[in-house]
């Protein structure tokens, strides 16, 4: 999954060396050698100098990004039990473990910037962190499922794929794994699409309403409108941003549409259409409204979400104690 | 980096995958881990589900040793400027075979 620049502030997300270190004046010739090398697509590793700026906007996007995939497991972690055959249980916890997988890659590349696992984890159980919108809608019937694969996992990849050249190397490298494990999630949601929408007319009926339930905030993903994001222009020539965030909602529109068609599904836009002169789709208005509402934690269930993600945390602590109480057993062992 | 709250974390451990016979170990991550088994394991778990190696190496991240990339120019200039030690430096007639 993914997650856009949700915010113009730090949230939570302090990094060690911006706050207690010795901060100088930032050496012109640096900050020069710095942008020449960016512009140049090279990559920037954890240990070479970089503004603080690029340091802190990094740390927030990629802290966000680990959170949305581990959020991301909740709306689909729910189905695990109710999947309806022994494939489709496989299957879907074969992704929801790539999910916590890829919150993991992203956690370590946000560590290589100078902020700790512990100091994540708890921005987000305390509520401080974003994570994508998307993960606090609910998840009502299986075909939910089948859509948050096509289209969720579908806009994730439009905008990870990128997101490999982004111009921080941790971050670039992770994207690439991440990108090599989306597409299974992408198709074998659209298969339970296919499946549905030719299915019993009770079954096309749960796949046209997943569809209607799931496509507006999938355009959302993308984040906010160009003109309301104004961090795009800086992130773009840090190369940590490689296309504006209406760019990338475009081209999702024009390879989703045929995609929806084939299931014979109708997409809930009535301004949809083809513009021959643009050789794209124009489509309705987007009620941002909604996606800011979202964003400030007024999602369906963002309440939800919180507390699962607290007790999983909570009921996993004695399996940490006890790791960390054998660990101490085997040290002292080894010092005897 | 010492804080109160870091030390609590796990350590962090490197990993390496030796992705089939005959070729070496790759860096491609790193895990929190308590203990070299568990760094194992997890390594398994983060970087292994799709038959990507043979054999996993994990190291402590602290026990790494590295360059510095500030002192890159001037560390790896040596081997810049000694351009006779490719065979390309040397100049021999295209009819002179098997050289
Ligand atoms: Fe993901
Ligand atoms: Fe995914």
């Amino acid at each position: 999954m993914y997650t856009t620049e949700l915010s113009k502030s730090d949230i939570g997300m302090k990094s060690d060396r911006t706050k207690s270190g010795p901060v100088a004046v930032e050496d012109a010739a640096l900050l020069d050698a710095f942008e020449a090398r960016v512009a140049a697509d090279e990559f920037i590793e954890p240990k070479d100098w970089m503004p603080e700026a690029y340091r802190r906007t990094l740390v927030r996007q990629i802290s966000q990004h680990a959170h949305s995939e581990i959020v991301g497991m909740l709306p689909e972690g729910a189905w695990l039990t109710r999947a309806p055959s022994l494939r489709r249980k496989a299957v879907l916890l074969a992704k929801v473990q790539d999910e916590a997988g890829h919150g993991l890659y992203l956690y370590c590349a946000a560590e290589t910037l100078g902020t700790s696992r512990e100091q994540m984890t708890e921005a987000l159980n305390a509520g401080k962190a974003k994570y994508s919108t998307i993960f606090n809608y609910p998840t009502l019937t299986w075909a939910d499922i089948g859509a948050i694969g096509w289209l969720v996992d579908g806009a994730a990849i439009m905008n990870q794929v990128p997101l490999q050249r982004t111009s921080y190397g941790p971050y670039a490298r992770a994207m690439v794994r991440v990108c090599k494990e989306e597409s299974f999630h992408q198709r074998q949601g659209y298969e339970i699409m296919m499946a549905m929408a030719n299915g019993t007319p009770a079954q096309r009926e749960m796949a046209q309403d997943a569809l209607n339930r799931w496509w507006w905030p999938s355009l959302m993903m993308f984040g906010p409108p160009d003109e309301n994001s104004p961090n795009t222009a800086q992130s773009m020539r840090w190369r940590i941003k490689r296309d504006t965030n209406d760019e990338l909602r475009q081209k999702f529109v024009d390879i989703t549409v045929p995609q929806a068609t084939y299931l014979g599904l109708t997409v809930p836009d009535a301004d949809l259409t083809w513009n021959d002169e643009t050789g794209r789709h124009d489509y309705g208005a987007i009620d941002w409204e909604e996606f800011y509402a979202v964003v400030r934690g007024e999602g369906p269930v963002a309440k939800e979400r919180m507390k699962a993600r607290r007790e999983a945390w909570a009921e996993g602590a004695w399996v940490r104690e006890a790791a960390q109480a054998y660990e101490a057993k085997r040290a002292a062992r080894l010092a005897a | 980096m010492d804080t109160a709250a870091t030390k609590r974390d796990w350590p962090l451990w490197e990993v390496f995958i030796r992705s089939r016979g005959g070729l070496s170990h790759k860096h491609v991550g790193s895990v929190h881990a308590p203990d070299p088994e568990l760094a194992i394991r997890h390594a398994r778990d983060v970087y292994t589900r799709r038959m990507e190696g043979v054999s996993l190496w994990v190291v402590r991240s602290s026990d790494i040793v590295a360059s510095d990339p500030a002192q890159a120019g001037e560390m790896f200039e040596p081997a810049e400027s000694k351009v006779y030690r490719h065979p390309t430096f040397y100049d021999i007639p295209d009819i002179v075979k098997h050289i």
